[in-house]
C-alpha cells in the first residue's frame, strides 16, 4: 500500500466512525477524530499515534469485514502509524531499516558483538580480555574491555541516536501540535502536563474504558497493558542501576563488578527480570493474538524490538549468573554488544513510538476541549 | 478527553476484571458449575431459534436452569446477532442514579411513556412485566460480563432513560456468546430453523434442517423487515424503494409459517418503522451510519424539486422516523436534502459525502432534477425567510407552503450540496401474540404449551405502532430471560 492509499483508507474508515461513534467509550480516539473531522495529513498522523491498538473497536465493530464497509480501525491506524514513523526517520535514507526490522536487529546486534570481540582482542590489557580467569573481582570488567573504550562505545551511539530521534520527534511535534489560540495560556499548558504524564503511566487508552483490551480475541484482558507497564518499570530500574553504578564508580571510587546485594546489581537484576517477563509476555500475546486487527509491518517491528530487549535483558542476567566463571568475558562482550545495538537502533526501531505517543497524548491534553 | 472509568464504579459494575485475568489463559470450555451436564440425546431440552439479544438471554437462562440448550443462528459467525449487532442503547427503569444513567426513571414513568408513544397499543400485563423487570437488566448484564458505558466517560448524550452498551450491540453479543459457550449451550451457525409443526397445541417437530423434537422452543428470530415479498405484499411497488438497515436474515419465514398454523397474530402487518437513510446505502445491513439527520438545516425536495413538509417542525430524534414514513409515500420513495455551505457546516458527520455543485443549477443536473423547478423552490423559500423578531423567536418563513417554522435560514451561500434519501426499514410491526409467560397464543384461544417467543418477533404485543429509543433491546433482554425461565420450567414439569 502506498502512503496515499493508507491515508485514503484511514480517512474512509474514520469517516464511518465519525458517523457511528459506538466505540467512543473505549478510548480518546473517536472524540478526537470528530473534533478533527477535516482529517488533514497531520490529523491522521496524530490520530494514528493516539490509538493505543487495544483492538476493542475491531471486535466491537458492526462493520468489520466481511461487512461491505470493511471497517478495521486498529489495522488501518497501525499502517498509518507505521507510515508516520517512516515519514519522520532522520536521516531519511535509514527509513528502510523500519521496513526490515528483523534483519536490521539481527544484523546490527551480531555486528556489534563481533565488533566488540575484535576490540577486546585488539585492546585488552595484558592478562585480561577473553583469557581472564575469574570475573568477580573488582575492576575485572575493565580488564576485558578498558573503561574509556566502554564508555566511548556507549556515549557515541547514544549521542547520535539522541540527535536522530530528537530531530524526528521534533518534526512530528511541529506537524501535529495544536495551533488553536486557547492552548497558549502558560498555566493551563503546565497543568496539562499532569494529564499527559498520567496518561503515559496509566496507559489509560489501553484500559478500554475500564474493561481492558482484546489482547487475544474478543475477550477483555488487562495483560498487554500490565506487561507494557512492567516493561517501562524494567527499563526504569535498569536506568537507575546505571546511575547507581556511575555513582559507585565516580562518587565512591569503587570498580565494577559490585556485590550481589549492592544497589546497582539489585536494581539491574530486578530491571532485567522485569524486562524479560515483559518482553516474553508481550511476545507471547503478539504470537497468539487474532491476526485480523494487526498490520504485518507493525507486528514485525514489535517482534524485532521485543527480541532485542530480550537479548539485552537475557544477556545481562546471564552475565550476572556466571560472572564468577571463565565465561564472564564472553558474556560481557555479548551483553555489551546487545546494549550497543539497542543504543544504535533507538531511532530506527519500535522505540520511536515512545516519543510519538507521548506527543500525541500531550496534544490531546492541550486540546482546548479537554482542558475546559 | 475521557476521564478514566471511576474505580468506585468499577467495583460494582465493571465486567469483572478479575475474571479477565483467567480469560487470557482460558480455553473456552463448558462451565458446569451448578448445572447438570447436557443430556446426550440429540433432541435438546430447549431449542432457541435466532442469535440476537433475545436468543442469547433465553439460551443462557434456560441453560443456567439446568436444561440442555441448542441455539440455532441462521447467520454465519461473522454476521451473527441480527439487528442487535447494530444497536447501542437500552431503556431501563431505575430507582436511583447508576454509573450508566442519570437521575431516576421509575417503572411507572416508563409505562406511561410507552403507552403514550404506542398510542395505547401496549399490552398492560406484558408492559408491567417489561418496565418492572427492566430494573434488573444492569445487574444481569454486568454479571454476564456485558459492559455498559459509564456516563463518566463524558462522551454520551445526557440520558436518564437509556443506558449505552460500551462498544455497542456487538460487544454485548461477543460477551453473551462467550458466556453461553462456557455454560455449555450448543451453538449452530448458518442453521436456519423452519417448518414448525403444531399439533394439538404442541410444537411436535421442527427442522434444523434435520427434524428435531425439542421439549420446548423459543422463537427469537426477529421481524420480517428483510423479506421483500412481505414488504411488497403490504406496500406494493413502494417496497422496492426501501433500504433494509439491519440484518438480511430477518426473513420472517418462521413467523409466517407459525401464523399460517393458527398462531394468533398481533400488531399491524402493513406497518414498518422507517427512517430516512442515504439512498446510496447498501441494500441490507447499513446500520446506524446511513441515517440522514440534518433536515432542519436545509430543504427537502422530491423528484419534482418541490417541498412537501415543514423541515423545521421536528427537531427531536423522532424526526428520523417521521421522514422515513413520508419518503415511503413520495414518488420513487426518494427525496433530496438540499443544503448550502452554511448548512453543510452545521451538518453532523455522515457516511457518504453529499453531492456538491457550485450552483443550484449544477446541483439539479447532478441529481437529475429540473433546474428551473429547484431554483424556483429555493427562491420562493428564500423570499419567505424571516429573521427572528425577538430572542424567543426562531428563523421562520412567511407566505410559503409548506412553511418552515424553525431553523429557516436562507439557502444562499455556495457551494450547494444534496443528500439523496430513501426510507430505511428497521423492523416490521406484526408478531406472535404471547401470554404473560411469553408462551405463544393460538387464534382459537389457548396456547402452544411448549413454544415461547422473545424479542422483536413478539415486540408488537408491546408496541403495535410508535417507538421510543432503546425499547427493542429491552424487550429482547427482558422477555428473552423470561422465556428462558418459562421454557426451563416447562421442561422440568
Ligand atoms: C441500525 C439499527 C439500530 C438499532 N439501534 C437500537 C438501539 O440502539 N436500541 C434498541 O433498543 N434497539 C435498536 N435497534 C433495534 C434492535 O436492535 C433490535 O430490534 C433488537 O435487538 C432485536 O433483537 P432480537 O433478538 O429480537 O432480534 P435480532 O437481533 O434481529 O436477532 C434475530 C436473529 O434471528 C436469526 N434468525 C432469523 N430467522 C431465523 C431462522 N429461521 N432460524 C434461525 N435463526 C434465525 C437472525 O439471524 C438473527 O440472529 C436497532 C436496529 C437497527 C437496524
Ligand atoms: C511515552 C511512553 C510510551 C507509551 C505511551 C507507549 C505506548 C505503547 C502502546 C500504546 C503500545 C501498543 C501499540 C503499539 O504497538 O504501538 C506500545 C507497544 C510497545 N511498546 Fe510502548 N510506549 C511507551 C514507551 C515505551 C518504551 C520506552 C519501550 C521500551 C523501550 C516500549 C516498548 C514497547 C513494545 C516492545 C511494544 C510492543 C508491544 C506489543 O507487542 O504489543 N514502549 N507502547
Ligand atoms: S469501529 Fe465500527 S462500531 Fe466502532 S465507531 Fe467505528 S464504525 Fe462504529
Ligand atoms: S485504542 Fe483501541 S478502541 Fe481506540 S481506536 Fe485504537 S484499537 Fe480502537
Amino acid at each position: 500500500m502506498s502512503a496515499s492509499d493508507i491515508r485514503a483508507e484511514a480517512r474512509r474508515v474514520l469517516g464511518i466512525c465519525d458517523a457511528c461513534g459506538y466505540c467512543n467509550g473505549f478510548c480518546d480516539l473517536f472524540e478526537a477524530a470528530r473534533r478533527r473531522s477535516a482529517l488533514t495529513d497531520a490529523d491522521l498522523a496524530h490520530l494514528a499515534n493516539l490509538c493505543h491498538a487495544c483492538r476493542n473497536c475491531f471486535q466491537a465493530c458492526q462493520y468489520a469485514p466481511p461487512h461491505v464497509f470493511a471497517v478495521n480501525v486498529p489495522r488501518t491506524l497501525a499502517r498509518m502509524r507505521h507510515q508516520s514513523y517512516l515519514d519522520h526517520v532522520w536521516p531519511q535514507t535509514f527509513a528502510p531499516l523500519l521496513n526490515h526490522p528483523v534483519a536490521t536487529v539481527i544484523g546490527v546486534t551480531l555486528g556489534a558483538i563481533l565488533l566488540l570481540f575484535a576490540l577486546v582482542l585488539a585492546f585488552a590489557p595484558a592478562g585480561g580480555g577473553l583469557a581472564i580467569e575469574t570475573g568477580a573481582t573488582a575492576g575485572a570488567f575493565y580488564r576485558v574491555l578498558p573503561w574509556t573504550l566502554m564508555v566511548g562505545l556507549g556515549v557515541l551511539p547514544l549521542g547520535w541516536s539522541a540527535l536522530a530521534i530528537g530531530l524526528g520527534w521534533r518534526r512530528y511535534w511541529g506537524l501535529t501540535r495544536p495551533r488553536r489560540a486557547t492552548t497558549g495560556e502558560a498555566r493551563r499548558r503546565w497543568c496539562a502536563w499532569r494529564t499527559t504524564l498520567a496518561d503515559i503511566l496509566n496507559l489509560r487508552n489501553l484500559r478500554g474504558g475500564g474493561v481492558g483490551c482484546n489482547d487475544l480475541d474478543a475477550r477483555f484482558s488487562p495483560w498487554r497493558r500490565w506487561l507494557h507497564q512492567t516493561l517501562l518499570g524494567g527499563l526504569g530500574l535498569s536506568f537507575a542501576a546505571t546511575l547507581a553504578a556511575t555513582f559507585y564508580h565516580h562518587g565512591l571510587g569503587l570498580q565494577a563488578p559490585y556485590p550481589l546485594l549492592s544497589p546497582p546489581v539489585l536494581l539491574g537484576t530486578l530491571g532485567g527480570i522485569a524486562l524479560m517477563i515483559a518482553s516474553l509476555g508481550l511476545g507471547w500475546l503478539e504470537w497468539r493474538t487474532a491476526p485480523e486487527p494487526i498490520a504485518s509491518e507493525s507486528r514485525r517491528l514489535d517482534q524485532a524490538f521485543l527480541g532485542l530487549l530480550l537479548a539485552v535483558a537475557g544477556s545481562g542476567l546471564a552475565l550476572l549468573l556466571w560472572r564468577a566463571t571463565p565465561a564472564m568475558a564472553s558474556l560481557l562482550v555479548v551483553h555489551l554488544g546487545t546494549v550497543l545495538a539497542f543504543f544504535m537502533l533507538l531511532p530506527y526501531s519500535k522505540f520511536v513510538h515512545a516519543g510519538y505517543r507521548a506527543i500525541a497524548l500531550r496534544c490531546e491534553s492541550l486540546d482546548p476541549v479537554s482542558i475546559d | 478527553m475521557i476521564p478514566a472509568y471511576g474505580d468506585d464504579d468499577k467495583a460494582d459494575y465493571s465486567s469483572n476484571p478479575s475474571q479477565a485475568l483467567s480469560n487470557i489463559f482460558a480455553v473456552p470450555r463448558p462451565d458446569h458449575r451448578g448445572t447438570p451436564s447436557p443430556a446426550p440425546r440429540p433432541d435438546p431440552d430447549v431449542l432457541v431459534i435466532g442469535g440476537g439479544a433475545a436468543a442469547l438471554c433465553a439460551a443462557i437462562t434456560a441453560r443456567r436452569a439446568g436444561c440442555s440448550v441448542l441455539l440455532a443462528e441462521q447467520a454465519p459467525p461473522a454476521l451473527r446477532g441480527g439487528n442487535t449487532r447494530h444497536s447501542r442503547n437500552l431503556r431501563l427503569s431505575h430507582h436511583a442514579p447508576t454509573p450508566f444513567t442519570h437521575g431516576v426513571y421509575p417503572p411507572d414513568e416508563f409505562w406511561a411513556e410507552l403507552t403514550r408513544a404506542t398510542e395505547g397499543t401496549a399490552d398492560p400485563v406484558l408492559g408491567r412485566l417489561l418496565v418492572e423487570r427492566s430494573t434488573e437488566l444492569t445487574d444481569w448484564l454486568s454479571a454476564a460480563g456485558v459492559p455498559l458505558q459509564p456516563i463518566a466517560s463524558g462522551v454520551l448524550p445526557e440520558s436518564r432513560r437509556t443506558a449505552f452498551l460500551l462498544g455497542g450491540g456487538k460487544t454485548l453479543l461477543n460477551r453473551l456468546y462467550d458466556l453461553a459457550e462456557r455454560l455449555g449451550v450448543e451453538i449452530r451457525y448458518a442453521c436456519e430453523i423452519r417448518d414448525p409443526v403444531i399439533v394439538g397445541g404442541r410444537l411436535t417437530e421442527i427442522r434444523a434442517p434435520d427434524p428435531l423434537a425439542p421439549r420446548a422452543a423459543i422463537a427469537c428470530c426477529g421481524g420480517a423487515q428483510a423479506n421483500r415479498d412481505w414488504l411488497r405484499r403490504h406496500w406494493g411497488a413502494a417496497a422496492d424503494g426501501f433500504i433494509n438497515r439491519g440484518t438480511p436474515f430477518a426473513s420472517g419465514a418462521l413467523l409466517e409459517s407459525l401464523l399460517r398454523q393458527g398462531v394468533e397474530p398481533v400488531g399491524d402487518p402493513k406497518a414498518a418503522y422507517l427512517v430516512a437513510v442515504d439512498a446510496r446505502s447498501p441494500a441490507d445491513d447499513g446500520g446506524i451510519v446511513t441515517r440522514v439527520r440534518c433536515m432542519p438545516e436545509g430543504l427537502v425536495v422530491d423528484t419534482q424539486g418541490q417541498r412537501r413538509h415543514d423541515e423545521g417542525g421536528d427537531t427531536a430524534s423522532t424526526r428520523y422516523a417521521l421522514w422515513g414514513q413520508r419518503l415511503a409515500r413520495w414518488p420513487d420513495q426518494t427525496g433530496y436534502l438540499i443544503l448550502d455551505a452554511r448548512g453543510q457546516r452545521a451538518a453532523p458527520p455522515a457516511l457518504y459525502p453529499p453531492l456538491c455543485a457550485d450552483s443550484l443549477d449544477g446541483l439539479a443536473s447532478a441529481l437529475g432534477l429540473d433546474p428551473a423547478a429547484l431554483q424556483t423552490t429555493v427562491d420562493d423559500y428564500n423570499a419567505a425567510v424571516r429573521a427572528p423578531s425577538d430572542e424567543h423567536d426562531d428563523w421562520h418563513t412567511l407566505g410559503v407552503n409548506p412553511p418552515k417554522t424553525r431553523h429557516a435560514r436562507p439557502l444562499t451561500e455556495p457551494p450547494f450540496a444534496a443528500y439523496p434519501m430513501r426510507p430505511g426499514i428497521t423492523f416490521t410491526y406484526q408478531g406472535l401474540a404471547v401470554d404473560a409467560h411469553a408462551r405463544v397464543r393460538l387464534s382459537t384461544g389457548g396456547v402452544v404449551e411448549n413454544l415461547f417467543a422473545a424479542g422483536m418477533i413478539m415486540a408488537p404485543n408491546l408496541m403495535a405502532r410508535g417507538y421510543v429509543s432503546g425499547l427493542a433491546l429491552s424487550i429482547g433482554l427482558v422477555f428473552g430471560r423470561l422465556a428462558g425461565e418459562e421454557a426451563a420450567g416447562h421442561v422440568r414439569q
